[in-house]
Order: C-alpha cells, then sequence, then structure tokens
C-alpha cells in the first residue's frame, strides 16, 4: 500500500545551535504580499511622525561660567572632556557623562580668545586678551601645587585665535598675523601676513596637516602651507568671515562661517566659486563646526539658534534653539558624531543631540534594524508632499521666523530687480551672475 | 336491492310512528287507571291515528272534550308525555278490534324482528367487484393481513407506542406555536395595560363584558356545572356591589362630574351610565329557576357528547405511551371545543350582528383560530368518528386508528361532506340509535369487532376515491346503513370464525407497515410542511425587511447614471430676460431669443466606461490621492521612470530576504558609539599600503566629488 505523507528536510527547519535564530520559512511569493508601495509608504509615514514626535534634542545645560562662552574645545583621546573658556578668562573643563565641570582656571585677563588641545591630549593652550599664550596641563594640579600654566609666552599683539597641528607638536595663532609656533620654542617659526588687518581664526587642517587656513576682517579667507613662507591664496567675499572649519573627511574642503548670514563651502583649488552656499541663518555665523563623519556640520550664529547642514544643501536640516539661548558664540560637534555643544552669551554651554530623535543608549539589533528601515524608507519617500512637509515641520522663535519671511521677501525683491534691470537694459550689456559667483569678490594667488 | 330498498322505507316509517306521532296521540300509559270510558276513548283516538298514517290528513286537530293537565297547540296530550312508550302497550287494543289486521300484522313483524334487516349482505360488500379490488383482496390472502379481532399483533403494538418522529416533530412545533403566542399575548397586555386613554380602556371593558357573556352563553350549553359556579361569582358580585355603594355617585369622580354634569353633556351621560349599572347590580335577581331551566336544555344539548367522554376514558386506559396519551386526549378535548362550534352554528348566527357592532375581531384571534382550524383539520377523522355514533364505538381503539390512517385520509374527505349534509346524517344516525337502544347493551363491550369491517370499507373506498375523486351526497344515507351493519356484524363473525381465521393469515404484518408510513406522512406532512413553509417565508419576509432600505443593484445603476450626467459638459444659458424685451413677473424671454443665446456644449468624449455595466470610471483626478503623490520630478532623477522604478522596489523584508533587506537598509554612514572619530588620512583611501587602525567609521561610498568639481579639478590642472 502506497502512504502519502509529507516529509520535509530538518535542515530547513532545525536550527544548529539553539543561540542561532529560529528559523521561519518564508514564502516571497510577489502575489502573497501585495501593496508593496502603499505599505512602504505608510510606514514611512508613520516613521516620518514618530520622528517628528521623538524628536528632543536638548540633552543638557552645563552652567557655570560667569560670563559669556567664548570658545570651546574637544579632547582628542577622551569623548568626555571638553574645555571651555569664556568673556571674564576662566577655563573651565567639563565632564560631560557628570555634566559637571571638574576645573576651573582663571587663565586671562580679559576675554580667552582662543582654546586648542594638544593632539595627545595632554595639555591645552589659551590664548587672550592679555597678549599670552598659555598652556596648560590637562589634568588639574596635584595637592599643593598651584594652578599655573606650563608655559606662558607673551606677544607684541593680542591673540584671537589659536589651533595645533594635528601631529606635530606646533601651533598656530592669529592677531595681527599668523604665527607658527613650535612648543618647545618662545618666538613663532614664522609669521605670515597678507595685507594689514587683525585675523580672527585660523585653522589647521586635520589632513593634509601642513595647509592653514584663516579669516580676517578684511572679508578674505587666506589658505597657508606651513612650509612655505608665504601664504598660498585668498579668496575675498562680500563680507568678513568670522571662522572656517575643514572637513575632516575631504581634505580640500572648508566651510566658513559670514557675517552675510550664510556658509560657503569651498574647495580650496577652487576659490572662485563655492561648492555650496549653506543659507537659513537670520543673522550672523559666527562659528561653524564638522561632524567627524564629514558629512554635516553644525554652525552656531548671532541668531540665537544653531543649524545642522549637510555638507551637500544648501538649507539646513535642522535647528535648535532654546528660549534661553542667547547669541551662540561658539559650537562644537563632539568626536564620536552624536552631540553637539555650543557656548552661548548667556553663559552656558548647551548639550544637543546630533540627531534629533534618536534614541540613545544601547539599542537591540532588532530596534537598530527597525531604525535603519524607517531611515532608509524616510529616505525613499522624502519626495512624497506629506512625508516632505512633515519632515520638514520645524518650531521656530517668532523673531526668527518673521526674520525669515523678511529675508524672503528682500530676497525676492532683489532677484526682482535684476530681472528687471536685465529686461530693461540693451541685451547683453547686463550679463546674469550666479549666486555662488556673486559672493565671491576674489581669489588672489 | 330492490327489496332492500323496500325494507329500509317501512323500517322509516315504523321509526317515524315510533318517534314522533305514538308519545304525542297515544298517551297510553301504565300509571294510566281510569275507567272504561277512558279506554272506548283511546280506542277511538288510536283508530284515528292510524287512519292517518297515509300521511294525507295527519295533522287533524283533536277535539277537546275534557280538561288537560298540559294543553298543546295541536292536541289535548295526555299527562304522560314524558314517559316510556311500551309496545305491549301500544298492542293490546289492537287485538279487540278486528277491522285492523294489517296493521296488526305489521306490528307483530315489528316486535318480533329484533334488528332491521341489513340492506346488503355481508358476503355482497366483501366480494371483490372490479379487477383492481380483485388484486388487492388477492393480496391481502396472500399477505394473510390480520382481517379480524387482533387487528395489529403486539409488536405492532410496542411500535406504535413508541413515539414517531413525525409526532414529535408535530408536538414540538405545536408546543413552540403556543409558546410564540403566550409570549406574544403577554406582550400584548403589558402593552394595552399602559395605554393611559380612559376611552380606550372602557370599550375594552365593553368588549370584554361582551365577550365574557358570550362565553358564559357556551359554557351553559357545553358545562353547565361550570357555568353555575360562575354564575355564583357573578351572583357573589353583585352581592359585594351591594354592600360597597360603589356605584351611587358617592365618589370622588363622580362628585367631580356632578358639578360638571350641567354643562357637559358627557359628564352628564356618564354619570348616567354609573347609575345604570349601580341600578343593574343593585337588581335582585331570580336565578335560580332560569338556570334550572337551562340546564335541562344544556343537558339535551350536551347529550350527543357523552359518548365521547366515554372515548376519552378508554383511550386514557388503552395507551400508556404518554406523548401519545396527551397529544389524543388534547385531540379528545378539542374536538369537543370544535363541537361547539358547529353545535352553536345557528345562535351564532342570530348573534351575527352582535357581533359586528363589537368591531373587528383582533388579529390575534385570527391566528388563533388558524391554528385551531390547522389542528382541527389534522383531527377531522377522528372527530368524524367521535360525531358518528357508529365511530364512537370505533374510537375505542385510538391507537389502530391512528397507525390505518388510510382510514382517516379517506374519512378527512369524507368530512367534508359530512359536514354539508350533517343535519341529515344526525337525523339519520339518531335513527339508528334509537332503534339500537331496544336491544341489549352487549355489542358496548366487543369494539374490535367493529373495528375489522370498517378498514375493510376503507380499503376499498380508498379505490373507489382515487376513481371518483369524492363522495357524493347520495351516498350518505348510505354510510349510515353501512353504519348499521357494522353494529351488526359481530353476531355475523361469530357465526364464521373458520372464515375469519382466514382471513387473519391474508394480512401480512409488513405490508401493513409498508402501507402505513406513506399514509402517516399524508397526515403529518401537510401541517409540518405547512409550518415549515411558513418559516421559510417569515424569514424570507424578515429578510426583506431588514434590507428593505437598500437596494445595492439599483443604487449603483443610480449612482452610475448620476455620474454619467454630472460628467457630460452643461450647455450654458446667456439669455437675459428683460433685455431688448419687456421683462417681469410671468414673462419669459422669447423662444428665438433663448435659442439664439444658448450655448450648446460640445459633446465630450465617450465615457471609458460605457461597455462596462458594473463599473464606474471617475476620470477626473483624485484629490485626495494628489495630496500624496509627487508633482515634480526630484532633482536627482532625470526621468519619471527612473524615479517610479525606485519607489516601487520595495526594501522591507516582506518583499526581500533578510540579506538583502540589510544590505537595502544599510546606513550609509555608520558610527560606533562612544568612539572617537579622527579625521581621515591619506592611507585610508588606499594612497599607501597601512590598514586603517581606526574603523570607528565605515564609510560605503567614498565620497565622489561632483561633476563640476571635477571639471573644475581639470581646468586648475591644466591651467
Amino acid at each position: 500500500m502506497k502512504v502519502k505523507m509529507l516529509s520535509r528536510n530538518p535542515d530547513s527547519y532545525v536550527r544548529e545551535t539553539k543561540l542561532d535564530l529560529q528559523r521561519v520559512p518564508r514564502n516571497y511569493d510577489p502575489t502573497l504580499h501585495p501593496f508593496e508601495v502603499p505599505r512602504e509608504y505608510v510606514r514611512a509615514l508613520n516613521a516620518t511622525k514618530l520622528e517628528r514626535v521623538f524628536a528632543k534634542p536638548f540633552l543638557a545645560s552645563l552652567d557655570g561660567h560667569r560670563d559669556g562662552v567664548s570658545c570651546l574645545a574637544k579632547h582628542p583621546k577622551s569623548l568626555a572632556t571638553v574645555l571651555s573658556g569664556a568673556c571674564d578668562g576662566e577655563v573651565r573643563i567639563w565632564n560631560l557623562t557628570k555634566r559637571k565641570c571638574i576645573r576651573m582656571i582663571q587663565a586671562h585677563e580679559g576675554f580667552v580668545r582662543g582654546i586648542c588641545t594638544h593632539f595627545c591630549g595632554t595639555s591645552f593652550f589659551t590664548v587672550g586678551d592679555d597678549k599670552t599664550v598659555k598652556q596648560w596641563k590637562m589634568d588639574g594640579p596635584s595637592y599643593g601645587e598651584e594652578e599655573e600654566p606650563l608655559h606662558t609666552i607673551l606677544g607684541k599683539t593680542v591673540y584671537t585665535g589659536i589651533d595645533h597641528h594635528w601631529k606635530e607638536a606646533v601651533f598656530a595663532t592669529c592677531g595681527q598675523q599668523v604665527d607658527i609656533w613650535d612648543e618647545q620654542r618662545t618666538s613663532p617659526i614664522c609669521s605670515m601676513t597678507w595685507g594689514f588687518d587683525s585675523i580672527s581664526s585660523v585653522k589647521f587642517n586635520p589632513i593634509e596637516t601642513f595647509l592653514l587656513g584663516s579669516c580676517a576682517s578684511d572679508r578674505n579667507i587666506v589658505l597657508y602651507d606651513m612650509r612655505q613662507a608665504t601664504p598660498l591664496k585668498k579668496v575675498i567675499l562680500d563680507m568678513r568671515t568670522n571662522t572656517i572649519c575643514w572637513n575632516p573627511m575631504e581634505a580640500f574642503i572648508f566651510t566658513a562661517a559670514n557675517e552675510d548670514y550664510n556658509l560657503y563651502t569651498f574647495d580650496m583649488r577652487a576659490l572662485d566659486t563655492p561648492v555650496m552656499i549653506h543659507m537659513d541663518h537670520v543673522s550672523a555665523v559666527l562659528d561653524v563646526d564638522y561632524s567627524p563623519t564629514g558629512k554635516d556640520f553644525v554652525s552656531a550664529s548671532f541668531d540665537k539658534s544653531i543649524r545642522i547642514f549637510p555638507v551637500d544643501k544648501s538649507r539646513s536640516r535642522e535647528v535648535y534653539h532654546t528660549k534661553r539661548m542667547q547669541h551662540v558664540i561658539c559650537v562644537k560637534w563632539t568626536s564620536d558624531s552624536k552631540y553637539i555643544m555650543c557656548g552661548s552669551d548667556e553663559m552656558n554651554i548647551r548639550l544637543w543631540k546630533a540627531n534629533a530623535s534618536e534614541k540613545l543608549g544601547v539599542l537591540t539589533s532588532r530596534e537598530k534594524a527597525a531604525t535603519d528601515y524607517n531611515q532608509r524608507l524616510k529616505e525613499k519617500f522624502q519626495h512624497h508632499p506629506h512625508i516632505k512637509r512633515i519632515s520638514r515641520h520645524r518650531h521656530l522663535p517668532k523673531s526668527i521666523y518673521s526674520q525669515i519671511q523678511e529675508q524672503r521677501i528682500m530676497k525676492e525683491a532683489r532677484r526682482r530687480k535684476e530681472l528687471n534691470r536685465i529686461k530693461h537694459s540693451k541685451p547683453g550689456s547686463v550679463q546674469r551672475v550666479s549666486e555662488k559667483k556673486k559672493r565671491v569678490v576674489a581669489v588672489v594667488k | 336491492m330492490s327489496s332492500s330498498r323496500a325494507a329500509e322505507s317501512l323500517l322509516a316509517l315504523n321509526q317515524q310512528e315510533e318517534l314522533e306521532d305514538l308519545p304525542r296521540e297515544y298517551p297510553l300509559s301504565t300509571s294510566e287507571d281510569e275507567g272504561d270510558s277512558d279506554g272506548e276513548r283511546k280506542h277511538q283516538k288510536l283508530l284515528e291515528a292510524i287512519s292517518s298514517l297515509d300521511g294525507k290528513n295527519r295533522r287533524k286537530l283533536a277535539e277537546r272534550s275534557e280538561a288537560s293537565l298540559k294543553v298543546s297547540e295541536f292536541s289535548v296530550s295526555s299527562e304522560g308525555s314524558g314517559e316510556k312508550l311500551v309496545l305491549s302497550d301500544l298492542l293490546e287494543p289492537v287485538k279487540t278490534s278486528s277491522s285492523l289486521a294489517a296493521v296488526k300484522k305489521q306490528l307483530n313483524r315489528v316486535k318480533s324482528k329484533k334488528t332491521v334487516e341489513l340492506p346488503l349482505h355481508r358476503e355482497e360488500i366483501e366480494r371483490a367487484r372490479t379487477p383492481l379490488e380483485q388484486e388487492i383482496f388477492n393480496l391481502l390472502h396472500k399477505n394473510k393481513q390480520p382481517v379480524t379481532d387482533p387487528l395489529l399483533t403486539p409488536m405492532e403494538k410496542a411500535s406504535l407506542k413508541a413515539m414517531s418522529l413525525e409526532e414529535v416533530k408535530m408536538r414540538r412545533a405545536e408546543l413552540q406555536r403556543a409558546r410564540a403566542l403566550q409570549s406574544y399575548y403577554e406582550a400584548r397586555a403589558r402593552r394595552e395595560k399602559k395605554i393611559k386613554s380612559k376611552k380606550y380602556h372602557k370599550l375594552l371593558k365593553k368588549g370584554k363584558a361582551k365577550q365574557a357573556l358570550k362565553e358564559f352563553e357556551k359554557l351553559r350549553k357545553v358545562n353547565p356545572a361550570a357555568a353555575l359556579e360562575e354564575l355564583e361569582k357573578l351572583e357573589k358580585a353583585r352581592m359585594m356591589e351591594r354592600m360597597s355603594l360603589k356605584h351611587q355617585n358617592s365618589g370622588k369622580w363622580a362628585k367631580s362630574k356632578a358639578v360638571m354634569a350641567k354643562y357637559d353633556l358627557e359628564a352628564r351621560q356618564a354619570m348616567q351610565e354609573q347609575l345604570a349599572r349601580n341600578k343593574e347590580l343593585m337588581q335582585k335577581i331570580q336565578v335560580a329557576s332560569e338556570s334550572a331551566e337551562e340546564e335541562g336544555g344544556a343537558e339535551e344539548e350536551g347529550e350527543p357528547f357523552v359518548p365521547d367522554v366515554v372515548n376519552e376514558v378508554q383511550v386514557k386506559a388503552d395507551r400508556p405511551n404518554p406523548w401519545m396519551f396527551r397529544n389524543h386526549s388534547g385531540d379528545t378535548k378539542e374536538a369537543e371545543v370544535q363541537g361547539d362550534p358547529e353545535e352553536l352554528a345557528e345562535p351564532a348566527a342570530q348573534e351575527a350582528p352582535e357581533s359586528e357592532e363589537e368591531g373587528p375581531v383582533v388579529a390575534e384571534e385570527i391566528l388563533l383560530k388558524e391554528f385551531e382550524e390547522r389542528r382541527s383539520l389534522r383531527q377531522k377523522s377522528g372527530l368524524n368518528q367521535i360525531a358518528k355514533p357508529v365511530g364512537s364505538q370505533e374510537a375505542k381503539d385510538l391507537s389502530s386508528q391512528e397507525v390505518l390512517s388510510e382510514l382517516r385520509a379517506l374519512s378527512q374527505k369524507l368530512n367534508r361532506e359530512s359536514h354539508q349534509s350533517r343535519k341529515q346524517e344526525l337525523s339519520s344516525t339518531r335513527t339508528v340509535l334509537a332503534v339500537q337502544r331496544e336491544e341489549p347493551a352487549g355489542e358496548e363491550e366487543e369494539p374490535l369487532l367493529l373495528q375489522r369491517p370498517e378498514r375493510a370499507r376503507t380499503l376499498d373506498e380508498l379505490e373507489e376515491l382515487g376513481k371518483e375523486g369524492c363522495f357524493q351526497n347520495k351516498e350518505l344515507p348510505r354510510v349510515a346503513v353501512e353504519g348499521q351493519q357494522l353494529e351488526r356484524n359481530p353476531s355475523n363473525h361469530l357465526g364464521v370464525p373458520k372464515e375469519k381465521k382466514r382471513k387473519e393469515q391474508m394480512i401480512d404484518l409488513q405490508n401493513l407497515l409498508t402501507t402505513k408510513s406513506p399514509s402517516m406522512k399524508s397526515l403529518a406532512v401537510p401541517t409540518t410542511v405547512e409550518e415549515l413553509e411558513d418559516e421559510e417565508r417569515d424569514q424570507r419576509q424578515m429578510i426583506k425587511e431588514a434590507f428593505a432600505g437598500d437596494d445595492v443593484i439599483r443604487d449603483f445603476l443610480k449612482e452610475k447614471r448620476e455620474a454619467v450626467e454630472a460628467s457630460k459638459p452643461k450647455d450654458v444659458d446667456l439669455t437675459l430676460p428683460g433685455w431688448g424685451e419687456w421683462g417681469g413677473v410671468g414673462l419669459k424671454p422669447s423662444a428665438k431669443k433663448r435659442r439664439r443665446f444658448l450655448v450648446k456644449a460640445p459633446e465630450g468624449p465617450p465615457r471609458k466606461d460605457k461597455n462596462l455595466p458594473n463599473v464606474i470610471l471617475n476620470e477626473k483626478r483624485n484629490i485626495h490621492a494628489v495630496a500624496h503623490q509627487v508633482r515634480m520630478l526630484p532633482y536627482p532623477f532625470t526621468h519619471h521612470q527612473q524615479f517610479e522604478r525606485t519607489i516601487q522596489t520595495p526594501i522591507g523584508s516582506t518583499w526581500n530576504t533578510q540579506r538583502s533587506f540589510q544590505k537595502l537598509t544599510m546606513p550609509k554612514v555608520v558610527t560606533k558609539p562612544g568612539h572617537i572619530i579622527k579625521p581621515i588620512k591619506a592611507e585610508d583611501v588606499g594612497y599607501r599600503s597601512s590598514s586603517r587602525s581606526d574603523l570607528s567609521v565605515v564609510q560605503r561610498n567614498p565620497k565622489r566629488l561632483s561633476i563640476r568639481h571635477k571639471k573644475q579639478l581639470k581646468k586648475i590642472s591644466v591651467d
């Protein structure tokens, strides 16, 4: 007699160890899973909504400074350690995990203009209004010791900024000129000047470590090669650049925070047009810092908000503000790319999440998969109007909002005027200049 | 045949004499002991009576020569009118007179004969005439059907006692129906109780009183004892009323009415009514005498039902099966009830105008009547037998009757006819009864004997019915005669035991049962099927009512028509009334103008759903969907197909394998929490062959420069 029975291969349903996941037979026949697009669309919509629901970026406020925070510095080795200098010459070292100040130094008289850490994380340098450059030990003084800087360099002029080389014991200061110092020496190795104006900031390129960028108050951004005695080239913009920041993942790219409310991303090889103009701020941009991944940067503005821009987008993807946050003077993206710190006029350092709706802490693999999937869905359906609208929606302070409206009108008026001019003049006599080109006055080599 | 007819007519004549004439005309009694003169007078009267037997001058009034106790309209009647007539009394004076030899002879013959002669012989009845009948007889003989006494074998009886499915079903259906009715009545009563209208309640009360009166009348006829009880109750109520002085216009209501009575006609009427009621209740009534009379009447009328009671008792004795018993006791009771309307047909007819006055019969009463009718229809055969005196004796073995439902089917038909000529039949049967009354009452003890010929007859007549279709009125006397014959049968049977035995063998059990089953159906099915059909119809009706509002198909068609209408381009009427001519109320712009300024809309393209009857295609853009659709081709895409393809490729794990799902959803940049991400180094992008120490950043696509930048870079390098 023939007996019919079901037989299955145990390999298809028996797991090898009990730590393995249960094998679940799946049928991928598309007819069994219809409406994939609508279903995914709904999921994307839900994910977008949830993103907005969970968007709570503000984490902590570090208070303790007795004046406005003028500069911030990250520790190169420790994620939890942050250094900040205030306008009253005080430097504080903070522990982010405890959210407490762990050390407090009265470093300078007057402003602490700049602060930077040694690449090995053992010491840090500060410059102040008192024309000194001071090197401090990262660790606090041992019992009975005086709180004293390791070295103090007395300069002839006021130093407005300082940055340390990423690999060598060299640092650069700026003021009247850009000085490059050896740590062991009390006089600069070389001083470079191009014109006669105060230089507000100087930054070492983190990849091509001999390159420097500086921005001066005569509206130009000057690039230097440490190995040369003269500056490389400079680009003159419409308005003064407050600070620049190099992209840590792309050697030639830097972003300049400009007084004209915009940020300009330049390729140092082609300075005549910026790669991207980042517009959204409604007031002067005071500081900018790249995310260590090199995909985004954060900018601090006088309009009491910080914004996060993708490198390749002209518009910000995020704006952070609180009621109490005043003009934001300095901003830093932490080295693990998860958090943003900003120091503002009203003496507080604020800690933000870089991704507003990100869940902190350890994620299970399923959670991770779900967030990844949601992220991917949002990306896929980002052009759909509902999703776009929801994901773009932000609440803004009234002042910023009204200013945005105002500036939009102004911009439109300008555009219209330009068009009219073209229309009412002899054809060809007035050329239309692109927005990017317009911002660059000149490139000097 | 002719001889038998003659005998019949003679018999009828005799009976007439005995029943009607003799008691009135010949007040002879044993109690009478007057003188010879009296005897002579009597003799004279008798002579006269007999001479009037031929029927010509029967109604001649007798001379009244002396005072009599009871004076009849027609003649002087003797005091012993209620007494029994004895034949010997009748014969005595005849002996003295020699001229009445013929009459004497006749009377002698009457006396000598125990019963009337049969119109037909048994052999003649039983002889099969048609070929079909012969065949059936042969069959019966072969199968040894027990033709005589034990009509059913013990086994059959046992099987009969076991309740049959149909019966149970029937019974259950009845019970269900009764329960439903009960609940319905309860609900109705509750509803009625809630009604606040006084007028309504007054009318209701009146109606009830009338109904009660009617009922009482009925009861008086049917059950005098119960009627008496009822009467006593009424009397008690009256007494209470007399004691309580309730309706004497002394209550609150009455006083208020009295105030109003001057002005309000209605109030006055109400007061008068109450007074009348009071009077009525206060009246002293001589009930006893009336009720006595009525009792007598009731007895007279109730006479034909006496055998029913006997039957019932016997039924109870015969059937231990409670189901069957209950069923049948119910039947018999019903039969009694059923008997009433037939008996009371004439009074009801007289009361008809009154009943009309009462208003329309309520729906549930009709329902109830229907129900009763249906039940009665089912039991008519039994009823029929009960009504017939012959059948009453038959009914003693009701169980066997149930089984032999061929008989029922027959009698059911018979019944219809018999109802029409009920009177006739009754009278005829009565005559039979009267004749039999003289015989010793021994026959009643042998019911089984009565069964057999009845069955045989029905078997025969079933065939006849099949051929003829219906029973003729003409045959009714024959039925009665047959009844007579049946009663006589026992003696015949005893006379021929041998024949009986042979016939017993002829009837087979198997055959009997096989014939039984379809006949049972014929009885049971009509009712049950009817009920089933009723239920089905009810169900359908209910569904129809429940979904009365939504006719889906029509709705859809209507919707489509509306859609088509809406999509049609509309004509534009640009006429200005009053422009170039007089305008105003009631003035219309001229037809010419209207024609001129009517802008006809161009015929639109044919609808796409023109040839699709079940579809409405809306060719308009769905504004609700628009909110979810991408209006412009987003930036990186150059063709909408590219975009659509990316959208249509699912990335979820529902549509992809785990591996590909992971690949698809992998973010572009993965960072490990708590790791410092150092700036990129030349070695990391493969300029120098040294593996990267820090793997905190995994970059899937090393950043490409945009095309424009590449161009720029080229330019620079050229420079």
